[in-house]
């Protein structure tokens, strides 16, 4: 437990337990396609094979979680299923998950409405013009949901928005609006603080709990956040999906 | 008039919670729920009912409340002042609160969430499957003065006036931790001193989870500030950027990028929301295998509470302590007997 392990030297998929009654299964250390599909695809084959114990499953943006009672399955029982499972595939050439959608959300870039528009254009060395077309040109996938409920992770953008995060927290970021770093995209279900930099606002509701389908990405849909004006930005407020619309892709 | 219990007065953060809502991790929403989930069981065997009923959780503060119907409740977690029309009651206790009678509930005495229950439940509206509001996600609310709260039929049983010890846990302590994803990212020298360090819990702390302060510098790791976001679960101890550890609690967010050092006990993690600031903290790294076996023994402990349940009022050949308890004015605080357990 106290051994201090060179990343370099790991081989992938790695397996760790995750609190007491979990285990995450790691297809890399850093951010990538491949490891991304692998994790979605181990764990849609985890929920496949229905391990009698296993109570809940996710991802995040290359590992796959399993939580089990352990009281049910011991974890070396645990751990020997997830390695014979690991060893049926070559999961970094998974395909994504089927059903997928590409969403077309309605975006206002820039303005009062997402002030920080032109400081990432400039630390992405871009002007404004280019950074809206590059980031609204983007097809962007969900690369995983967390944080908070129904909050995507989209990527992957150019090269040059390898943007740091800012050392200090925006105070309040409004629901629905959409943030720069790291070559990724967020958009945020509620009002948050956050250390990522708001370039465009939306109107899509990504948390419904009212409904039958309360969260409304998944991971592996597509988005393409299409420039919009202030003006028809307010009028889709009142629209059920804040003026997106989606079509089924695979 | 239908079921109700009426809220009069209210603490700002009173909340109607259960088990959460776990199997959501994948959409984002970490399960939520009671913070003290031991006060949850202890509710359930005061009341002889199941351990799923909701309960209204009190952060800090009661309230003044009353009911439409008779109604049998119970009080858990941190202990509060509690009277029925200026009467003080006892705490961890079951007792009947009568149509018309108004329960007053004052500040925490010691802890931080004290608890509600119902004979019956709260009957507040579902979403995805639980009644407990789960502020972070916006799920619920805060329950307002004026407000009315439905409650569901007792089909139960009539008894009252039981209590059960109480469990020390509401002053800080030694909490029980498990090496976890990120542990081996800290040099053992770190993880030793981890061990050895006195932490007090810190004004900032919520549902979401509570600050803790070292004595002494704070925690660091080469590794640790590239880490990539990976998923949190209720009990992590995350690391912030300036050293000082965050223990999450259940209305977490599902993934994080700060590094973790270990993943505290569902077990312990009561003792970690019932800290006050101040408080002081400390932690015990313990194998894989004990904490299964410890996780095993409280589940075991949480169901068997219903057998531990005594009635409030003893019989006085039974007190052998009798000279030292108020007779003569009849009312007595009525908690004497759990005075210094916690």
């Amino acid at each position: 437990m106290n051994q201090v392990v060179s990343t370099e030297t790991m081989a992938w998929p790695r397996i760790r337990t995750a609190g007491y009654d979990g285990f995450l299964v790691s297809f890399a250390d850093h951010l990538s396609e491949p490891a991304n599909r692998a994790a979605l695809a181990f764990r849609a084959a985890v929920e496949r094979a229905g391990w009698s114990g296993v109570e809940e499953t996710s991802t995040s943006l290359v590992s796959t979680y399993l939580r089990f009672d352990p009281n049910c399955q011991a974890h070396d029982q645990m751990q020997a299923a997830i390695n014979a499972l690991l060893a049926t595939h070559d999961w970094f050439a998974a395909d994504l998950p089927d059903g997928r959608k590409l969403w077309r959300v309605p975006t206002v870039f820039g303005t009062n409405l997402a002030p920080q528009l032109e400081e990432a254009a400039q630390a992405a060395g871009l002007t404004v013009d280019q950074a809206i077309a590059s980031i609204s040109q983007s097809q962007v996938r969900v690369q995983t949901i967390g944080f908070s409920p129904g909050m995507p992770y989209l990527g992957e953008l150019p090269a040059e928005w390898d943007i740091p995060r800012q050392t200090t927290l925006t105070s309040k970021v409004s629901a629905a609006g959409l943030c720069v770093a790291l070559r990724q995209l967020v958009l945020f279900p509620v009002a948050t603080p956050t250390g990522w930099r708001q370039v465009g606002q939306t109107a899509f509701r990504l948390f419904r709990p009212d409904q039958d389908q309360p969260f409304v990405l998944r991971p592996g849909d597509e988005v393409l956040f299409e420039p919009t004006s202030p003006e028809k930005l307010e009028a889709m407020q009142k629209d059920a999906n804040g003026g997106a619309s989606c079509e089924v892709i695979s | 008039m239908s079921r109700t219990l009426i809220v009069h007065r209210a603490g700002p953060n009173l909340t109607i919670q259960d088990q959460g809502r776990p199997g959501n991790l994948a959409f984002g929403l970490s399960r939520g729920g009671a913070a003290d989930q031991l006060a949850m069981a202890e509710g359930a065997a005061l009341l002889g009912q199941d351990v799923t009923y909701s309960a209204l959780e009190m952060a800090g503060m009661g309230g003044e409340f009353e009911a439409t119907e008779n109604m049998r409740f119970a009080l858990t977690g941190a202990r509060m002042p509690v009277s029925i029309d200026g009467v003080r009651i006892a705490w961890n206790a079951s007792h009947l609160l009568e149509v018309g009678a108004r329960l007053s509930i004052g500040a925490a005495e010691i802890g931080s969430y004290g608890y509600l229950h119902l004979g019956g439940g709260f009957q507040a509206p579902e979403t995805l499957g639980a009644q407990s509001a789960h502020l972070a996600a916006g799920i619920g609310g805060v329950v307002p003065p004026g407000d009315q709260l439905s409650v569901g039929a007792d089909g139960n049983g009539r008894q009252v006036g039981f209590k059960l010890a109480h469990d020390p846990r509401f002053s800080g302590g030694t909490v029980r931790l498990v090496p976890s994803l990120q542990t081996e990212f800290f040099d053992p020298k770190e993880i030793e001193r981890f061990e050895a360090t006195e932490f007090r819990r810190d004004t900032r702390g919520n549902r979401m989870g509570v600050r803790i302060v070292p004595e002494g510098p704070g925690f660091h790791t080469d590794t640790g500030l590239t880490v990539l976001s990976e998923v949190i679960v209720p009990g992590d101890v995350q690391i912030t950027g300036d050293g000082t550890p965050f223990v999450l609690l259940s209305e977490c967010q599902t993934t994080g990028g700060y590094p973790r050092i270990g993943s505290v006990l569902p077990a312990d993690l009561p003792r970690v929301a019932q800290a006050r600031a101040g408080d002081v903290i400390r932690f015990r790294f313990i194998t894989l295998s004990e904490a299964v076996a410890v996780e095993r023994n409280e589940a075991m402990r949480r169901k068997g509470l219903g057998g531990k349940v005594e009635p409030l009022v003893r019989n006085p050949h039974d007190v052998i302590d009798l000279l030292s308890y108020q007779l003569i004015s009849g009312v007595t605080a009525g908690d004497d007997l759990e005075r210094g357990a916690s």
